[in-house]
């Protein structure tokens, strides 16, 4: 990260599942407006969609960090909820404890956490249980 | 093949248009969501019969050119506004998903020849 780099926060409401994904919504505006190429507007805006619906649907919500500088994107999604007990068995795709209202709406599928690794350069996770979870991802430019 | 085309091609009804000139360079067939986003590719005819309001933002983030509802599935009035609101096409047929995939592939098989 330079000098240059911008920052934007966002809190993401834990209680209304309909409006999830606005953070990412508005993070693609963003984006476009700052010229950044389609591709990587895509990439950036599903994994961080796919973390806001992990933040709603496990942890009552949390809070987005979006800083873009000229060499990379970096998303930071931070909760407090029950933080994840082992990280290895839910990055695997197909694997989830989203309850059944949840699936109903199309979403508990597993592929949330290997959908953000899929489509970001680089992703940590830190997280135990009862000390919630900070994703970090970075998409380079 | 237009999103346009597409329309007149499989007699499909429009719900909301925000693109009609919006090229469609291939298909995919999905309900889970999450699914959708890890496997769909930008241009695509999303066929599907989910229809709350999330489907608007994962066919938006997604970037794919329209969303095709089979079965005729009920669509709400927000979810409507919503897609218009965010320039997403929603389209609806009554056949169901099996038959429109066909379809759509016999379509964009034809207009590539």
């Amino acid at each position: 990260m330079s000098e240059e780099t911008l920052c934007f926060h966002f809190d993401v409401d834990g209680d209304d599942f309909t409006s999830a994904g606005q953070a990412s919504v508005q993070v693609k505006k963003l984006l476009r407006e700052l010229g950044v190429s389609p591709e990587v507007i895509r990439r950036v805006s599903i994994a961080m969609y796919e973390g806001e619906i992990n933040m709603v649907i496990h942890a009552g919500g949390g809070k987005a960090d979006v800083l873009v500088d000229e060499t990379s994107i970096v998303i930071i999604l931070t909760d407090e909820g029950p933080g994840i007990p082992n990280i290895k068995q839910a990055m695997q795709e197909g694997y989830s404890t989203a309850p059944d209202n949840v699936r109903s709406l199309g979403f508990g599928a597993g592929m949330g956490l290997p959908n953000m690794k899929r489509y970001t350069d680089h992703m940590e996770i830190e997280s135990a249980p009862g000390k919630g979870t900070t994703i970090k991802m970075t998409v380079e430019l | 093949m237009t999103v346009a085309a597409l329309i007149e091609r499989l007699s499909l009804e429009t719900v909301t248009v925000a693109d009609p000139d919006r090229e469609v360079t291939g298909g995919y067939a999905g309900d889970l969501l999450s699914w959708v986003m890890g496997r769909a590719s930008e241009g695509d005819a999303w066929v599907t019969i989910m229809t709350n309001i999330n489907v608007v933002a994962v066919a938006s983030l997604s970037d794919v050119a329209c969303v095709v509802l089979c079965e005729n599935v009920p669509v709400e009035e927000d979810v409507i506004a919503t897609a218009t609101a965010r320039g997403v096409t929603l389209l609806r047929t009554e056949k169901p998903t099996f038959e429109m995939c066909a379809a759509i592939a016999d379509a964009l098989n034809g207009a590539s020849v």
